[in-house]
């Protein structure tokens, strides 16, 4: 065929030129370093200015770290180990460990048990994370609090199972009535639950605690990270209902519930958390009856709670502002009621929307915990700023402690992050 | 197809009742003195100039709005403040609306059989294969696992009038179907309700369609300044309009 061509046409190329390899400078790191660093002589000298930035962090930095002595029994033993070198004291956190983790009271033979609820917590969270698995596991994601209040307190098995019953039997009132009227099932399956709590607390035997399977340890003798992660997680997971029902109420036509909804809302954010924990600690027990006790880690646990259901009731707010009054018109053009409109149409989309916003809080939330080192709680920095370093052995390594602190607390609050862009990506069906 | 819709079944059997009905935004009278009654079979045009009250009149009906004065029974139902008695009309009424408002988070199937599920307490495999039926009336069956966004504008409008078939409704309301469509789709959103109307639903549309209007319509009412100002037969209400301000209305959207 191209014979034939050849005689009409002036010229045609009957060999194919071979693939050249292209010049070097258009591909590889080359490429990328001239499109990405020295596009423009601007940009070529902010990066040698950045490269200098960084080589004047990682100079000093990267031989105290890497230098570091990670077995000693006090900052002395460090230096001299170190002789004048440059080198950080990670052997605090290896010698110090299980209190970073416990605190300092908690007993360490019985270290086995926070540790195994934590590990359970994750197997407890994750069918509520992640909602591709078994529905089934949210079974034992509903029982996981009272095993992790058996694991980490002791004590008699009654109470747990105790809180247990009260809870079933509450929510076989609420199931029971709320077909009537929401309100009748609501209260009564509270009033049913501290009916059982009630009795079923003067059933169970004095002293049946000392005699306990797992022996009890005291709320007091809490501390370290442990404390961190259970005041962050009961936290979280009790504020997003809490202000779920806040922001709903909000909204609501029955004035009564409005204005209680929004005069909570707007004290508890209008006062700084330090003081709700002042309040927890010491004014709290003004209000309870003399004889009773209820626990400080308890009301630590409330006054956070409120505090964090204010913040994300106001979050999920906007969500709900941020809808299409049409949404609303066509659920109830379908004849849906009030609660399944909310919980089947209105809330999905809110709560979608409001994401980032509740993750915010949540975030936010779990490093406020560290506030409760202030109220003599011994948490993470707690057991930093207290009993290490005021020990001996230690004082004085600020650097390797608060650099760990702040590498815990970042860790988790990245995993939440990046959670809940995954969260976001995955409910992303509105293809706009 | 005109003369097809005039032999339309239209029974004595009476589906709508309004009596003397005011509503007031406010201080402003929106609804004055509506007086209507719908027959079961009935298609109704509600036309007339923006504001003068035809949305609000069919949203009073499925209790979307509140009316201060007067009354409206809906098939033996009387609307009142009753929260019983609006669920139970409602979910004999089924609504479209300008801007389809279907559930965005959910799939068209089950945009379809959340209702049928929740208010009727239908078995979740029953209402699949009536919303795949109804779908398929509306010819979108194939879109069924895709999500709203996914949908032209006409074929999200023929989705939301499928998901109120799903709860068989013995009403439709329409408010403007057509109007946030483009001209293309108009047509697919019109023929699935001329489809509607040849089985026999009783239907009240708010709609600028005129055609629409002449070919399935049995009366077309005229509102203005929250008023029925004139209703008609469709022949006798284009042809030979009454009221001064229905001939300037009427050549106002006809003339173009």
């Amino acid at each position: 065929m191209s014979d034939t061509h050849a005689q009409t046409v002036a010229f045609v190329r009957e060999t194919e030129i071979p693939e050249a390899a292209p010049p070097y400078a258009a591909t590889g790191p080359v490429k990328w370093m001239r499109e990405n660093l020295f596009a423009t002589p601007a940009n070529a000298l902010l990066t040698v200015v950045a490269a200098y930035a960084i080589y004047l962090i990682l100079a000093p930095t990267l031989p105290w770290i890497l230098n570091g002595v990670w077995t000693a029994n006090s900052l002395a033993e460090c230096r001299e180990i170190l002789q004048g070198a440059t080198g950080a004291c990670f052997a605090v956190l290896t010698e110090r460990w299980p209190q970073l983790l416990f605190g300092f009271k908690y007993p360490s033979e019985l270290y086995w048990r926070p540790s195994l609820a934590f590990v359970l917590l994750f197997v407890a969270v994750a069918p509520v994370l992640f909602f591709d698995l078994p529905r089934k596991l949210l079974i034992f994601t509903g029982l996981f609090p009272f095993i992790a209040y058996y694991l980490i307190w002791g004590g008699t098995i009654f109470v747990p199972i105790l809180a247990l019953v009260g809870c079933l039997g509450g929510y076989a009132v609420y199931q029971r009535f709320v077909t009537g009227s929401f309100a009748a099932g609501f209260f009564g399956g509270i009033a049913a639950a501290l009916l059982i709590w009630y009795i079923g607390g003067l059933l169970i035997p004095d002293g049946a605690s000392e005699n306990a399977m797992l022996t009890p340890v005291p709320s007091r003798d809490l501390g370290g990270f442990m404390l961190n992660m259970m005041l962050g997680v009961t936290c979280v997971s009790l504020s997003i209902p809490i202000g779920i029902a806040l922001a709903l109420g909000r909204q609501s036509s029955m004035p009564l519930i409005k204005v209680v909804c929004v005069v909570f809302i707007e004290f508890i954010r209008g006062v700084p958390l330090i003081t709700l924990l002042f309040v927890a600690s010491v004014m709290l027990s003004y209000f309870f009856p003399p004889e009773s006790t209820v626990d400080l880690f308890l009301r630590v646990v409330i006054m956070i709670t409120m505090f964090s259901a204010a913040y994300i009731a106001e979050v999920i707010r906007g969500g709900l502002a941020a809808l299409p009054k049409g949404q609303y018109e066509a659920a109830d053009s379908l004849g849906l009621d009030y609660p399944q409109a909310m919980r089947l149409i209105i809330l999905p989309q809110a709560l979608k929307i409001s994401i980032p916003g509740i993750v915010n809080v949540a975030v936010g939330l779990f490093k406020d915990t560290v506030l409760v080192s202030v109220i003599s709680m011994f948490d993470l920095l707690g057991m930093i700023r207290g009993p290490i370093l005021a020990s001996t052995e230690w004082n004085g390594v600020y650097w390797e402690l608060l650099g760990f602190a702040s590498l815990l607390f970042f860790v988790v609050c990245y995993g939440i992050s990046q959670y809940s862009q995954w969260l976001e990506r995955r409910l992303a069906t509105d293809h706009r | 197809m005109a003369e097809h819709a005039t032999q339309m079944q239209i029974s004595d059997e009476i589906a709508i009742t309004i009596s003397k009905m005011n509503k007031w935004y406010g201080t402003f009278h929106v609804l004055r003195d509506i007086d209507l009654t719908v027959n079961r079979g009935e298609r109704i045009v509600i036309c007339g100039p923006s504001g003068s009250g035809k949305s609000t009149l069919i949203r009073c009906i499925n209790a979307l709005e509140e009316h201060q004065q007067g009354s409206i029974e809906v098939d033996g139902t009387l609307l009142s403040s009753d929260l019983k008695n609006i669920d139970k009309i409602r979910s004999e009424v089924g609504m479209c609306f300008q801007h389809f408002n279907l559930f965005p988070h959910l799939t068209i199937l089950e945009n379809c059989t959340l209702a049928p599920i929740w208010v009727r307490k239908t078995p979740k495999k029953e209402a699949e294969e009536t919303a795949m039926h109804f779908l398929e009336k509306v010819k979108i069956p194939d879109q069924a696992l895709k999500y709203p966004g996914q949908l032209s504008g006409g074929q999200q409008q023929r989705v939301a009038i499928a998901r109120s078939l799903c709860m068989r409704p013995r009403i439709m309301l329409f408010d403007e179907p057509t109007s946030a469509l483009d001209p293309e789709m108009i047509k697919e959103v019109l023929d699935t309700m001329i489809e509607l109307a040849e089985e026999g639903m009783t239907m009240l549309c708010v709609t600028h369609e005129m055609g629409f209007a002449r070919q399935v319509a049995n009366r077309v009412i005229f509102m203005d300044a929250g008023q029925i100002v004139e209703q008609n037969e469709p022949e006798a209400f284009f042809n030979n309009p009454q009221s001064p301000r229905t001939q300037l209305f009427l050549s106002q959207i006809l003339g173009h």
